[in-house]
């Protein structure tokens, strides 16, 4: 009797990992590749499908399978907005596959697989669940950064990848083992329980500190962020959309969830790592960003310090805090799906062009196209009235209203350096030189997640689109 | 007697021999894959020595999942690493440098 309720909660995941399963199996017995186009479209829908499914479930918190797996208001705004992401992104993917002879039917199922993983980490209620879903999400990964298995900065993005994401998988469960020994239980809600006031044990604080490392290494948040310029470079143009988007809202989501669940006591030791980690963040990707000409590995650090700022939100350790995080994942997911919608176009002559001096005078051959990117690059460095810049107005005001002015005041510091190098590629299209200018056309989805993504920036500041609202109930969820 | 200061001795020095032979080792891709496992094992100690100690068999299952991913890890490891060589050539740990970082 049991386990159909625990069934019943959990009724998104297993849909989407039957689907997969199935998918994977009809593609294989009734022609493989030439199915690839129904397969895209078919998990394309699936997800758009559950993603509803997920957002008129009733309210309240539900708990599975002794409270390893957690349904509530918080894992269901993620969840919608992973599936929403993934999504775009299979969609956006096809046309850029077909032209490089990549149409695979594997694509898109293994995304599902990733997003199903994801679906895992932000529903995890006990360490077990949060790893297992976890390392979903990377195996999956791991394989679609490898994806064109014949380009060598691809296999070589995808080993990079393999190899650091399997050392941080390390030291998150040392750390969890580290937890389970000290406190004698894996569920979240447990290990909250047998932290007193007092604060933690050496053991305890070690174990922490593994987790937040290996959690780290999966927002790519400084120091621990060295994969991401090179796998973002080397990964076929679709899949780095896809890192971009879905697997840092799961990631940083999942950091909330652990820290929020599990350590609630020890909150004064963790803002301190958290609020490091976002001030390292935001300094490298906005720094290090300036010197770099490839706009996958300007992405890359653009990721970073967008992370950086997301951080902020769960460093101040307030509700209102968590609501800026989820605020900010929501407005840096669409920013990034309307960037790469037109990164996956920058072609010349059917060759991939990814250097941001190619962009000379673009605004004279695409007048509609420029005006949407420099909107949403205007977007990304925060200037207002641009629904960017409230991303970040929130998680500013979160960390000074918990105290943290010092933070709020690097993070403004840090997002003027920023500017720079997304205010450059404006320029570079509208007053840069001028070059042989950028041949791709655009297909019409393409175009349609771009102007979309445009006019969300612009019309978003009416009213956010009621962002905030479904934000404030998560995160009030998430702290009860 | 053997108690669990040991058991975790043991586990913490092969999960440092794991890390630095990730870190320190210049020759070869596969040693990369067997530190790995090395820190994966070493996790997987420190649960079973917990486990027995606590008298709690959570410990043993996680280990159990621990084991099941770590295969499926390797596995997807060494498909990467197959495909990296026959671009590449070879599999010499500072022959991966094609992008810079």
């Amino acid at each position: 009797m049991m386990i159909g309720t625990d069934l019943n909660t959990v009724l998104p995941e297993l849909i989407l990992a039957i689907y997969a399963m199935a998918a994977l199996m009809f593609a294989v017995y009734f022609g493989k590749d030439k199915r690839a186009n129904t397969v895209f479209w078919v998990t394309a829908i699936v997800m758009v499908v559950l993603a509803v499914i997920t957002a008129i479930a009733p309210a309240g918190a539900r708990t599975a399978f002794n409270g390893a797996f957690i349904d509530d208001g918080f894992a269901r705004y993620a969840k919608v907005l992973m599936l929403l992401a993934s999504a775009s992104i299979i969609l956006l993917s096809k046309e850029y596959l077909q032209k490089n002879d990549l149409l695979k039917f594997e694509y898109p199922i293994l995304i599902a697989l990733a997003t199903l993983g994801m679906m895992m980490m932000v529903s995890a209620g006990d360490l077990m669940s949060l790893y297992m879903g976890l390392e979903l999400q990377s195996l999956a990964l791991y394989v679609v950064a490898a994806f064109r298995r014949d380009s060598l900065r691809s296999t070589e993005a995808g080993l990079k990848y393999f190899v650091l994401g399997a050392l941080s998988s390390g030291i998150l469960l040392y750390g969890a083992s580290l937890i389970y020994g000290f406190s004698g239980t894996t569920v979240f809600t447990d290990i909250a329980s047998t932290i007193t006031g007092d604060g933690l044990g050496l053991g305890m604080i070690f174990g922490l500190v593994f987790l937040c490392a290996g959690l780290a290494f999966k927002v790519s948040a400084v120091p621990f962020h060295m994969w991401t310029p090179d796998v973002y470079e080397g990964s076929p143009t679709p899949v780095t959309a896809f890192f971009a988007t879905a697997p840092k809202v799961a990631a940083a989501c999942l950091f909330a969830r652990v820290l929020h669940d599990a350590f609630p006591e020890a909150q004064a030791d963790w803002t301190q790592i958290i609020a490091l980690l976002s001030v390292l963040s935001m300094f490298l990707g906005a720094i290090a960003a300036i010197g770099q000409t490839n706009i996958k590995r300007l992405m890359a650090y653009s990721s970073i310090a967008h992370m950086g700022f997301a951080l902020m939100g769960l460093a101040a350790g307030t509700e209102s805090g968590v609501q800026a995080l989820l605020i900010y994942m929501a407005i840096y997911v669409v920013m990034n799906i309307g960037t790469f919608a037109f990164i996956l176009n920058m072609e010349r002559d059917g060759h991939a062009i990814t250097d941001i001096t190619s962009l000379g005078q673009y605004s004279r051959v695409e007048p509609a196209r420029a005006a949407a990117l420099a909107i949403l690059m205007f977007s990304l460095a925060g200037i207002p009235p641009l629904v960017g810049f409230f991303g970040k107005f929130y998680v500013l005001k979160a960390a000074i209203d918990a105290d943290m002015a010092w933070l709020a005041i690097a993070g403004v510091l840090a997002s003027v350096i920023g500017a720079f190098y997304y205010l450059r590629i404006i320029y570079y299209m509208y007053f840069g030189d001028e070059v042989d200018p950028l041949t791709g056309k655009m297909p019409a989805l393409h175009y349609i997640a771009l102007m979309g993504a445009a006019a969300v920036m612009l019309f978003g500041v009416i009213n956010m689109f009621g962002i905030e609202g479904y934000a404030a109930i998560a995160a009030e969820a998430l702290l009860k | 007697m053997i108690t669990l200061e040991h058991y975790l001795a043991v586990a913490a020095v092969l999960f440092t021999i794991g890390i630095f032979g990730i870190f320190v080792n210049r020759k070869n891709v596969i040693i990369i894959l067997m530190s790995i496992e090395l820190m994966l094992l070493a996790v997987n100690i420190n649960f079973v020595a917990f486990s027995t100690h606590l008298h709690d068999l959570v410990g043993q299952i996680f280990t159990l999942f621990v084991l099941t991913v770590a295969a499926a890890e390797a596995a997807i490891g060494l498909a990467i690493l197959v495909c990296f060589f026959r671009n590449r050539g070879t599999i010499a740990v500072e022959d991966v440098n094609v992008m810079k970082g």
